[in-house]
């Protein structure tokens, strides 16, 4: 499958700064990119754009040739976001953050690590490490097309984040599923990604 | 040549109380057993993955613990028992803190009257216009409202509110969050140059490539211990460490290696006898389930049984 | 840095003895339940003693056998107060309730129904907000004809606007969080994030203002009755109670005021306890102490 950004452009609000101007993209699911840019660079409004949550000003994003918002309620392009604590409800058993994914695969959850234990407590009973392998798992459901890390391992002890990415990379080869990565570390990039492309040069 | 120590930290236990299924209350150790001193000019980093609860450790030290923690342990600053009152007097002058959420400035308060704290003489013009030179603030910057700065702007300007006082000691916490590698670089070595002014600086973060590349000592803080205390250029090669957690964490770190242990940090409350390290360490054995000292070793502390 | 003397145990331990918080909340909440009931239970027995005129027992001052002392009409006081409260608490509950459901529909339509909506719903309730509360009982109470249809409709329509803000606020708060984006990337209905995400957010500061709507209702309702807008005379309602006994006064009956009075502020500072109860144990600021 292939995902594509075509033209985007984006700004928040009518007079804000244009974050991104005619930017075009295109990634194969059996690649891992990777995005590099500084800070202030709409790289998390990229991510967002790319799965659905924010609608560009002009230009569009496909799938398969096919718009994004025609693929029915279960979005195939699923973000994990840089901080678990804000995506998962507070006050939900951390099981039913699994139920929420689309069919998790139950041998997907226990290659991540997680814990039978760990199903029947709250999110602030579990570390964040803990609770980002239960959004990884939550987002990477049957129906799950693409990946989008947005920063996903920023908060982490480098051993968790070690672990989560040689899970990731594993996982994603297995099922042919293509994975878009932001990180602020270009070693970390250099590791886990097939390709990277640095923001700053393809638009300035 | 013997360099005075601004805070010591002498077994310091911090403790939350929280309500268990119904009526039981029960006590969870966040920190335990922390012991760390800062000397003048130096920055000392104390490392562990977010949402362990180190932040407690300077909110402990400036005394502004959330209402159901509790705190044991001695903290002496400059020699002295830092009391209640005591701090009440330094806080925000002699001791300050760079807090981790931007959400600390005040919204509805110009950036030049904020930081000098509404006080704005012409000594303190002058300072100011020094550090925003120095951090390269634009001087339209005091006359403009905390929503129009950007990101990078915001960190800076929380650093200058605590420059303006001449500081014996800052404390930050988690300085870094959310800017790209060159932008905390930089926010890191303005730290580095309060401390070469003389201060002296803790850090507190969950980026160990990141502290150590400033920091002159490093804590490693794993399930509520600190496990190891060791100058950065220990972290240069393996061996020169002496925990197995931080020989694991050297070995993740992308550019040494990637590699990974299985198992996660284990939980409050099911907290292994002994060393919290011991279900997922590789030399494991019965001693390990006993009474772990915290030793010296090399110039360093360490908290194992193993010599290394 | 107070227990900084004390040296810690590691592990876990068991806070101090005695009670904490949440016991002593749970007592004050259950203590302030039962006198309710106590008072509604008891008014419905006695309906009959509080009409009962008697003049062989008139103007008798509180004593062991009339508590409360009894009137001009020699009516037993005790059983004309309880029976006066239990009626000012369900019209309390029902105003209440009517109240929230309102509430409850206009915050939600105001927060998920569109910018159209939200505007008109606010505008509604800044009207409503604009009006004295008491202009508009009376208002309301005289065009549905005095009585207890009257009382509660009134006390109804002129209490919904506090909650209503706050549900609105609350929702508007939740519909920008990520895991609720999150549910409806992942495919989930209006309906299935409305349950289960929005709803454990909702109910407890639902049923917490809910119960701080009833001291309202409650004093609305005896000062609208007092002033003569509200229930008939021949009802032993609080207002009335006390609107009579100012007669007597002067004349020196001070336990015909005193002690329906008093148990008028005993009822509202017990509903007053149960809610705000509630709402330290709901608070995240609080719920630990």
């Amino acid at each position: 499958m292939i995902l594509e950004a075509k033209n985007i452009s984006f700004r928040y609000g009518e007079n804000g700064r244009e974050i991104l101007k005619d930017f075009s993209l295109k990634a194969d699911s059996s690649e891992r990119v990777g995005l590099a840019a500084p800070s202030g660079f709409g790289k998390t409004t990229l991510c967002k754009i790319l799965s659905g949550y924010e609608k560009p000003d002009r230009g569009q994003v496909l799938l398969d040739g096919k718009p994004l918002e025609q693929y029915g309620s279960y979005c195939p392009v699923q973000l994990i976001w840089q901080h678990p604590e804000q995506a998962v409800n507070p006050r939900l058993r951390m099981k039913s953050v699994l139920e929420e994914g689309d069919q998790v695969d139950p041998a997907l959850v226990e290659r991540l690590g997680i814990e039978k234990d760990w199903l029947n407590r709250f999110p602030v009973e579990i570390s964040g490490g803990e609770m980002q392998r239960f959004c990884i798992a939550r987002a990477m459901g049957k129906r799950t097309r693409f990946l989008l890390a947005d920063e996903i391992s920023t908060m982490l002890d480098l051993i968790t984040q070690s672990q989560i990415w040689h899970f990731l990379i594993e996982e994603t080869r297995r099922r042919q599923m293509g994975m878009i990565v932001v990180s602020h570390s270009p070693e970390l990039l250099e590791r886990i990604c097939t390709r990277v492309i640095d923001l700053q040069k393809t638009q300035s | 040549m013997e360099r005075k120590k601004i805070l010591e930290i002498k077994n310091m236990n911090i403790s939350f109380c929280q309500y268990q299924k119904g009526m039981r209350q029960e006590e969870l150790p966040v920190i335990r057993d922390l012991s760390l001193s800062v000397h003048e000019g130096e920055m000392v980093a104390v490392v562990g993955s977010s949402g362990s609860g180190k932040s407690l450790l300077a909110h402990g030290v400036m005394g502004i613990l959330p209402y159901n923690a509790s705190m044991g342990g001695e903290i002496l600053y400059r020699g002295e028992p830092l009391t209640e009152k005591r701090i009440r007097k330094l806080r925000g002058k002699e001791i300050v803190m760079v807090p981790q959420s931007t959400s600390y400035l005040d919204p509805l308060m110009k950036v030049g009257t904020q930081i000098c704290k509404g006080k704005k003489d012409l000594v303190r013009q002058k300072k100011l216009d020094q550090i925003f030179s120095r951090y390269s603030l634009a001087k339209e910057v005091q006359e403009q409202y905390p929503f129009e700065l950007s990101g990078g702007m915001t960190r800076r300007v929380m650093i200058s509110t605590a420059m303006i006082e001449n500081p014996r000691l800052v404390i930050a916490d988690e300085p870094t969050p959310g800017l790209h590698q060159k932008a905390a670089k930089s926010a890191m070595e303005h730290f580095r140059e309060l401390a070469d002014m003389g201060a002296g600086v803790l850090i507190i973060t969950h980026d160990l490539e990141l502290a150590l590349e400033t920091a002159d000592r490093v804590l490693v803080f794993y399930a509520g211990y600190t496990l190891e205390d060791a100058k950065t250029e220990d972290f240069c090669k393996e061996e020169t460490l002496r925990h197995p957690y931080t020989k694991a964490l050297w070995r993740a770190i992308p550019k040494n290696g990637f590699q990974y242990i299985d198992g996660v940090q284990p939980y409050v409350k099911d907290m292994p006898s002994g060393c919290p390290f011991a279900p997922r360490c590789s030399r494991c054995s019965e001693k390990c389930h006993g009474e772990i000292p915290y030793r010296e070793v090399n110039g360093g502390y360490v908290r194992c049984v193993y010599d290394s | 840095m107070k227990a900084f003397a004390k040296k810690q145990k590691t592990g876990l331990t068991l806070k101090k003895s005695g009670w904490n918080q949440r016991q002593r909340l749970l007592f004050w909440l259950i203590a302030a339940v039962l006198f309710l009931m106590a008072v509604c239970i008891g008014g419905m027995f006695l309906d009959e003693a509080a009409k009962t005129t008697d003049f062989s027992r008139k103007n008798i001052a509180p004593c062991l056998a009339y508590p409360f002392g009894t009137d001009w009409l020699g009516r037993n006081m005790f059983a004309r107060t309880i029976r006066g409260l239990s009626i000012s608490i369900v019209i309390g509950i029902s105003a209440a309730a009517v109240s929230a459901v309102l509430a409850f529909i206009l915050g939600v339509v105001s927060a998920t129904m569109g910018k159209a909506a939200d505007t008109m719903v606010t505008w509604f309730i800044d009207l409503v907000m604009g009006i004295p509360h008491m202009l508009l009982l009376i208002l309301v109470c005289v065009a549905c004809g005095r009585g207890l249809k009257g009382v509660i409709l009134g006390v109804a329509l002129t209490h919904w606007t506090s909650l209503a803000r706050l549900i609105r606020g609350e929702v508007l708060q939740l519909k920008e969080q990520q895991y609720i984006k999150m549910a409806r990337k992942l495919g989930k209905s209006n309906l299935y994030i409305a349950m289960k995400h929005m709803a454990p957010h909702l109910f407890p500061q639902f049923v917490v203002g809910l119960i701080l709507l009833f001291p309202h209702a409650i004093l609305h309702e005896s000062g609208i009755t007092f002033l003569g807008f509200g229930l008939s005379n021949e009802q032993p309602a609080i207002g009335i109670i006390l609107s009579e006994a100012m007669k007597y006064m002067i004349t020196g009956k001070w336990w015909l005021a005193l002690f329906p009075g008093l148990m008028l502020v005993l009822t509202v500072v017990c509903f007053y306890a149960i809610g705000e109860n509630l709402r330290k144990l709901v608070d995240p600021a609080s719920a630990h102490k």
